[in-house]
């Protein structure tokens, strides 16, 4: 990428429509090989590897289940002490929350929403390719912690006193808060991006009441991360604060407060079950259109309900803290507010049904996953508004009841739609199919194994099984159950084997796909399977919220954007009527220089406080290299 | 798909200022992650006060004149600031490079009154919770002010070379000049609760 390709100034509308591609193509590579692997800004590529990434989370945060279930197989079982068992669940809880389902949620949200809003890439692709990194530094640090028998064991939300300095020894909670830090910047980065993405780069004509529903709940998640992750990197940095130079905010002896802490985590905490519950819900609400074979029922209520969840999300964080003894009244609240959720929540459902029941659906895999999320997702809902209840929630309070309520919800709500996106959208990122026949084994063995895995965890918990414990006495009668669940987890390990096989097996000779294999509505599909690396040749422009099914075989678009320079179009917020011919950077090492340095400060700063100081000079230094500007045609206004 | 041409892009100017600008929506995106942190800040100096039986724990109020002195600081670089920021949207070079200077210099000054602030709380960090909520309240912005300093010196440095002329160099030097009404904007809470809250 030395120069451009075509000379200065040069238009789309001038170049002959064949020759078009291959033109914007050197425009936009990426070079083939490492070095390009490392400089690489597509959204595309980027979007794809946070993917993987996530995924490979998922399946070794899954082994880590997979040898709790052994362990609480049978009583009295030895195959991990206590000490190995904290750090496994610590791990499984802090990997699934903050290396899988925060991470994938945004990283389908960066392959798919510039697509479905119709540009060429993500705003500030830079800053993607710097989170990426940085999320990945995070992920590494975790797992080398626990590898080296140093991982974090104080659970997944690290309650002081027993992660601070007078309990939590050695650098395991270090660890964890750290850990925080890479995940929270990466996510906060990307939460940016896709604001700016959506606010400004959507294709003219593309209206607020002509966003898809799956673009509106990546936009109310992104705000949620906004505001919401400020708390825990707060949170985590008084924490290292107080373990490394001896300030005292979670230490009642000098002034602090441990309840603090509670507050401070679950103020972002129960934000966070929307910020993995909302893009799976607008995932849903996006691919329920194809195979119902109708629009989305309610798409005002579907929008409205997104918001409404996003805001009220807020208000319900004291519901984790009810046995904490705060005042009586602060309870009644927070369980008006709890239950006040399942509101929109049951919006979204009817409206699901409604489009099914008028619809003539077609039962493909991702129909099914959807299937089977309303179900679950319902019968956690309805835990959900059990637990919203003071009394209730102090008996089940700790125990399976509420770890049966919440994988319900988390597995239910937000894995098994993003389990039939990876169906649905699979054609768009590999160009080939998924088989649909493995898909439908793997979709029966997962809702079948989860069920039989997580329903007796109710009863389990009403029957007083604490949660977190390593193991259990003989005389205690939950062993039956115990075993049972462990037998039933093999079926749900099974299902999720069999959809990595079809995954991986599907993306190297899978059936090849059409730039449309669902007769869906969305712009996405309106590209290449799968999309070239500038998207569009000319941007498309909207004029309803189907385009695709307005006109099936033309696609209006809009022409006279520079060949020669990544360019690419800036709308207004409301109307999205074209402003400006914007740029769009290049490929660029400094994103992976500054997030080396930042990973290096991060680190280094479990250690010294000296760190912050120096660690940030090549920080600084690296930020400057990245936006120092280079001469070339982007740089042109 | 078959295309079909209904739109010309053609006459759009290559870069658009204000909202226009995809930096501008960015910088006020970081606005709102950083106006919660201090939110959030404020709100456990609170809390921590709502608890103390004493408030401050085990010190004496902080000393008002650093705090004062630099809070008219940040409020008089106000006025360059803003009139910095109407010189990029004119595209003034000559102004722009007087007044990114001036900034650059408004900058620094509240970094050295900011070494005399630290020992005005007259408390240690790890004296108690309350040290260490005035110590990471006044930590927090200053990392804005030096974030925003570091920004304004390569900016600067930016204007007087080759790259300097450009609407974007203009655009950069606007959102600059923003994030500093905001780091000055932030300042006034802090500086309420720090210096005034420990008084009542």
């Amino acid at each position: 990428m030395n120069g451009p390709p075509t000379a200065p100034d040069t238009r789309d509308a001038d170049i002959e429509r064949t020759r078009l591609p291959s033109v914007l193509a050197e425009t936009w590579k990426t070079p083939v090989g490492f070095w390009g692997a490392l400089v690489t800004v597509d959204h595309k590529i980027i979007g794809r590897r946070y993917i993987f990434t996530a995924f490979v989370f998922l399946a070794i945060g899954g082994v880590l289940a997979a040898l709790m279930r052994i362990q609480l197989a049978q009583p009295e079982a030895r195959l991990f002490g206590p000490d190995r068992y904290n750090q496994i669940f610590t791990m499984h809880g802090a990997n699934m929350m903050f290396l899988f389902a925060v991470p994938v949620m945004e990283a389908v949200a960066v392959y798919l929403v510039p697509l479905m809003v119709g540009t060429r890439n993500i705003a500030f692709p830079r800053l993607n390719a710097f989170s990426y990194w940085i999320y990945l530094a995070g992920g590494v640090l975790l797992w080398t912690a626990f590898a080296l028998d140093m991982g974090p064991d104080v659970g997944w939300f690290a309650y002081v006193p027993l992660s601070g300095p007078q309990y939590g020894a050695g650098k395991r909670a270090d660890i964890w808060a750290q850990m925080i830090t890479f995940t929270e910047l990466s996510a906060l980065a990307v939460a940016v991006e896709l604001v700016v993405t959506i606010f400004k780069q959507r294709a003219p004509g593309m209206t607020l009441d002509r966003i898809p529903v799956f673009v509106w709940a990546m936009l109310v998640t992104s705000f949620l991360v906004i505001m919401a992750m400020p708390a825990i990197m707060i949170a985590s940095t008084s924490l290292i604060l107080d373990r490394l130079v001896g300030t005292h905010f979670f230490n009642p002896a000098e002034g602090g407060d441990a309840l603090l802490w509670q507050h401070l985590f679950w103020f972002f905490g129960h934000p966070e079950v929307y910020i993995i519950f909302l893009p799976a819900a607008g995932m849903v609400s996006t691919m329920i259109e194809p195979f119902a074979r109708r629009p989305a029922f309610g798409y005002l209520g579907l929008v409205m309900a997104l918001i409404a969840t996003g805001i009220l999300a807020f208000g319900l964080w004291v519901h984790h803290m009810f046995v904490a003894g705060l005042p009586r009244l602060g309870d009644s609240f927070f369980t008006a507010s709890s239950m006040a959720i399942a509101v929109p929540a049951g919006i979204q459902i009817f409206c699901w049904l409604a489009t099914l029941w008028d619809g003539r659906p077609v039962f493909k895999t991702p129909l099914l996953f959807i299937i089977g999320f309303v179900v679950t997702f319902v019968i956690g809902g309805l835990t959900g508004v059990m637990v919203a209840s003071v009394p209730f929630d102090t008996q089940v309070h700790d125990t399976y009841f509420v770890v049966a309520h919440f994988h319900y919800v988390l597995i239910g709500g937000a894995v098994f739609p993003l389990l039939g996106a990876v169906h649905y959208w699979f054609p768009k990122l590999t160009g080939r199919m998924m088989s649909e026949r493995l898909g439908q084994w793997s979709f029966w063995l997962i809702i079948v194994g989860f069920n039989a895995t997580f329903f007796p965890m109710h009863i389990l918990g009403l029957e007083g099984m604490p949660r977190r414990i390593y193991t259990y006495q003989p005389d205690l009668p939950w062993h039956g159950l115990n075993l049972f669940i462990s037998l039933s987890a093999v079926i749900l390990i099974a299902g999720f084997l069999l959809f990595f096989i079809n995954a991986i097996r599907s993306a190297h000779f899978g059936e090849v796909a059409p730039d449309n294999p669902w007769d869906a509505p969305t712009l996405e599909w309106a590209s290449t399977s799968p999309p070239p690396s500038y998207n569009f040749a000319m941007i498309p422009v909207v004029s309803s919220l189907h385009p695709l099914w307005d006109d099936r075989e033309t696609l209006p678009v809009a022409a006279g954007l520079r060949t020669d320079r990544r360019e690419l179009v800036v709308t207004t917020l409301a109307g999205a009527e074209p402003q400006a011919r914007e740029a769009s950077p290049r490929n660029s090492i400094w994103p992976l220089w500054a997030a080396i340095a930042t990973t290096i400060m991060l680190i280094w700063s479990i250690f010294s406080p000296w760190a912050v100081i120096w660690g940030s000079i090549p920080v600084a230094v690296a930020l400057i290299g990245w936006f120092w500007p280079k001469g070339t045609p982007e740089d042109e206004s | 798909m078959r295309e079909r041409i209904v739109l010309g892009l053609g006459r759009l100017p290559l870069h658009g200022m204000g909202a226009a600008s995809v930096t501008w929506w960015g910088t006020l995106a970081f606005m709102l992650i950083e106006g919660t942190g201090f939110a959030l800040a404020i709100a456990v100096y609170l809390y921590l006060m709502n608890l103390a039986t004493v408030w401050p724990i085990n010190a004496p109020p902080p000393d008002l004149l650093p705090g004062t002195l630099m809070t008219l600081i940040l409020e008089i670089s106000l006025v360059p600031n803003i009139l910095l920021s109407r010189w990029a949207e004119q595209q003034d070079l000559r102004k722009v490079r007087v007044g990114i200077v001036i900034m650059s210099i408004l900058g620094i000054i509240p970094l050295i009154v900011r070494i005399f602030e630290f020992p005005a709380l007259k408390v240690s960090w790890d004296s108690n919770a309350y040290g260490s909520v005035v110590w990471t309240l006044l930590g927090l912005h200053t990392t804005h002010i030096i974030t925003d300093v570091v920004d304004t010196l390569v900016l600067a440095v930016l204007m007087f070379t080759r790259h300097g002329l450009n609407l974007r160099r203009f655009g950069d030097v606007q959102d600059n000049a923003m994030y500093w009404n905001f780091v000055v904007a932030t300042w006034l809470p802090i500086y309420g609760c720090i210096y005034w809250l420990a008084r009542l």
